[in-house]
């Protein structure tokens, strides 16, 4: 952390450091190999964006006190996108609101973040740079610390310019119980808001797709929303963000996991009008879309009203709507009632989401 | 959804569906075939069945591209992508399909084959632009619907002098395929496959036109309704199939005025026949051999033709014995009558073809049908 000397004047003096060449610097080997040239690269981006005292101590870990009597929830997130950069947010908010989100769900607190580059040789250090400010802005508006990371460099062609994996740290307080595995007939399912920006504005800027739109990805942090939901109904059953697979992969997890089916009504869920055109145009269904600023909420069927006016009251809320209901079926089957008034399974994507050719 | 929102409306479904319950007779069954897989995602994804009176039965015809391409042309284009170190570019259904020693393009490229999925024939071109280094492949499927943009290709392919852009042709016919149907020993002697009359394609007929489905009206007396993918077409096209039925009528009708006439699109009919010719006989999954039934490159265009430009042989390729798909596509037997159907095969894993694509029929039932199948069982 200190291979730069931070003094500052006016001639070159002992121990000066060129700064990085930001503009039209690249990634190479050498940033990787644990020498100077890495010290530097931790130093001028990593360390000038994040900064904080856990950081600032130079460790190999930061070292984190346990609020008594509550409990510490763990969450990880690898990320690999392309595009990097899309419109509504990039890989850096990305990584970080993916783990804050999979803390939420869990009814914790996030509190800390460690984050981890494999960087791919060859890659501008102006996008990395890029990327890191944007994580550190995400971190400081969900209120999160990164507090330890680490990089690598790999050779040219064996990376996608850059993966990041976040680690979030955060603590539930006693009293709340939070799991997909608690849902029960006759409970309510919420939806924060509309399914499919995430994926459909991701998919127009890939290069053999592009297609003009004004749809932007819902790249967003929801521990806030959560923390007012849990205010006003700390018995919420499940908590969970639909992001790949999309919203039927996630009721389908929680219907296996707590043993329960699902009653959805198509109308209720809300999508908006180009998100559906667009997956009208390439064949795909936005149940199956990813969204990474949304929200599924599993609660009783007498705290559903409070719930979702808690929602609604949220920015990140504000179209969250009731789209079901649970119920007791021995095979787990998440049916839906279709808009047309016909009744059909909303299964597990298999595969990847392909388009249809006819 | 302007102009499409109108043909998923839920209330004028009901009505449609009240018609069809007052006037079918409940004294007969009506046993319908939806040649096109589009139609086939569509009842089922919508919910169709369940608005159609107890005995109008829908069968599933062979019209899904995917399902019907056999495992040795599959086959053909993992070679390419393993053994002559050939880009192969395709649409995104085929890249499940399963082939020869438990592959499939899918894994094939996870095998190190450079396979591309495509949206259109054009991005192929753009591919072979773009690595003048190396052969392109575009591996060209489906019915008359994406004939055309193939056709396109190759003359702009030659237009441009490219050197190293071809394509594997299968592209196959929905009159030959209606017809073999209607002459399989189960239509024609056995009765086992009771067709009242089918439901036309969307998309093709609106290449092709209304005009050649006259010959089945009229030579084996069953109607056709042309109908749009949306589910409204569907439904509205099923009451004309009823009413037809009823008056003892065998006419073509179109329910999709909005997109098809009598002709088709002639432009598009004469590109096709610049570039490609009948192939004598071509095989189809589950159907065998059918003559007349598919399109090959004209001898005009061969150094495009990736059958003549490189050594990959033809050979055909078994289905797996317990798998239903042939009968399934022919109509003679339903997904749920596979004894492997959602055990041994299901989409993440799918043995036979109609499980790849959700225009199959039994990746259709499996995934939006499944529960019909168990609230049978259970009440039993």
């Amino acid at each position: 952390m200190n291979a730069r000397d931070n003094s500052t004047g006016g001639t070159v003096r002992a121990g000066y450091v060129r700064p990085l060449d930001i503009r039209n610097g690249r990634i190479d080997m050498g940033h990787g190999a644990g020498g100077r040239a890495a010290a530097q690269l931790i130093d001028e981006i990593f360390l000038a964006a994040f900064d904080n005292p856990f950081l600032r101590q130079g460790n190999d870990g930061a070292s984190l006190a346990i609020p008594q009597g509550s409990r510490l929830v763990m969450a990880t997130d690898a990320h690999v996108i392309s595009p990097l950069f899309f419109p509504g947010g990039d890989i850096g908010a990305l990584s970080v609101h993916g783990t804050v989100n999979d803390v939420a769900m869990m009814g914790a607190t996030p509190l800390y973040l460690s984050a981890s580059f494999i960087l791919e040789e060859g890659f501008p250090l102006a996008d990395l740079k890029r990327i890191v400010q944007s994580m550190a802005a995400a971190a400081r508006e969900a209120g999160v610390a990164v507090v330890t990371g680490d990089t690598k460099v790999v050779e040219q062609g064996k990376g996608d310019g850059v993966f990041i994996s976040t680690t979030g740290v955060g603590v539930v307080p006693h009293g709340i119980d939070v799991s997909g595995a608690n849902a029960r007939p006759g409970d309510v399912i919420l939806l924060s808001g509309t399914v499919g920006d995430h994926g459909v504005a991701v998919l127009s800027q890939r290069e053999s797709l592009e297609f003009e739109t004004t749809i932007v990805s819902d790249t967003a942090a929801l521990n806030g929303l959560v923390a007012d939901m849990l205010a006003v109904c700390p018995a919420i059953r499940t908590l969970r963000d639909p992001t790949r697979g999309g919203l039927a992969t996630t009721l389908n997890e929680i219907a296996g996991q707590s043993g329960v089916g699902m009653l959805l009504d198509e109308a209720a869920i809300p999508v908006k009008p180009e998100v559906d055109a667009a997956c009208e145009l390439l064949g795909l269904d936005s149940l199956y879309v990813a969204n990474e600023g949304k929200l599924v909420a599993i609660v009783s069927a007498d705290q559903a009203d409070a719930v979702l006016a808690a929602m609604r009251a949220h920015p990140r809320g504000v179209d969250a709507a009731r789209i079901g209901v649970v119920q007791a079926d021995t095979h787990h089957f998440v049916q839906m009632n279709t808009r047309f008034g016909g009744r059909r399974v909303v299964d597990w994507l298999s595969g990847e989401q392909l388009p249809r050719i006819c | 959804m302007k102009y499409i929102d109108e043909f998923r409306d839920g209330d004028v479904a009901r009505k449609i569906g009240e018609r069809l319950r007052a006037e079918a007779d409940p004294a007969r069954q009506y046993s319908f075939m939806e040649f096109c897989g589009g139609h086939t995602h569509a009842i089922s994804r919508y919910g169709v069945r369940e608005l159609l009176p107890p005995n109008v039965r829908m069968i599933h015809g062979p019209g899904c591209p995917v399902c019907v391409l056999p495992i040795g042309r599959v086959d053909m284009a993992i070679k390419l992508a393993l053994e002559h170190d050939v880009i192969v570019c395709t649409y995104g259904d085929t890249m499940r399909v399963p082939a020869s020693d438990n592959l499939s393009l899918t894994k094939a490229k996870a095998r190190g084959g450079d396979i591309r999925m495509v949206y259109s024939a054009t991005d192929a071109l753009t591919i072979a632009r773009d690595n003048p280094g190396r052969e392109v492949v575009f591996f060209a499927i489906g019915f008359e619907t994406t004939t055309p943009p193939t056709a396109l290709a190759i003359l702009r392919a030659q237009r441009e002098g490219l050197k190293n852009f071809s394509v594997l042709c299968c592209h196959v016919l929905t009159p030959s395929a209606i017809t073999h149907i209607l002459e399989s020993p189960e239509v024609r002697q056995y009765g086992t496959v009771p067709i009242d009359g089918f439901i036309g394609p969307a998309h093709v007929s609106i290449v092709i036109g209304a005009a050649p489905y006259e010959h089945f009206a009229e030579e084996y007396r069953k109607p056709v309704v042309i109908a749009g993918f949306e589910p409204l077409d569907v439904m509205q096209a099923i009451l004309m199939l009823v009413r037809q039925v009823n008056e003892g009528r065998a006419h073509v009708e179109n329910e999709f005025t909005r997109a098809v006439d009598r002709d088709g699109n002639l432009a598009a009919q004469q590109k096709v026949s610049e570039v490609f010719e009948l192939r004598p006989s071509f095989e189809w999954r589950g159907l065998g051999e059918v003559p007349y039934s598919a399109l090959k490159i004209r001898p005009a265009f061969a150094e495009f033709d990736a059958e003549r430009r490189f050594d990959v042989g033809y050979k055909p390729v078994a289905d797996n014995k317990a798998c239903e798909c042939g009968a399934i596509l022919r109509g003679v037997k339903k997904p749920t009558d596979c004894k492997i159907f959602g055990t041994v095969c299901t989409p993440e894993n799918p043995v036979g073809s109609c499980m790849v694509s959700s225009e199959g029929a039994c990746a259709a039932h499996y995934a939006y049908g499944r529960f019909k199948d168990i609230l049978v069982k259970v009440s039993a």
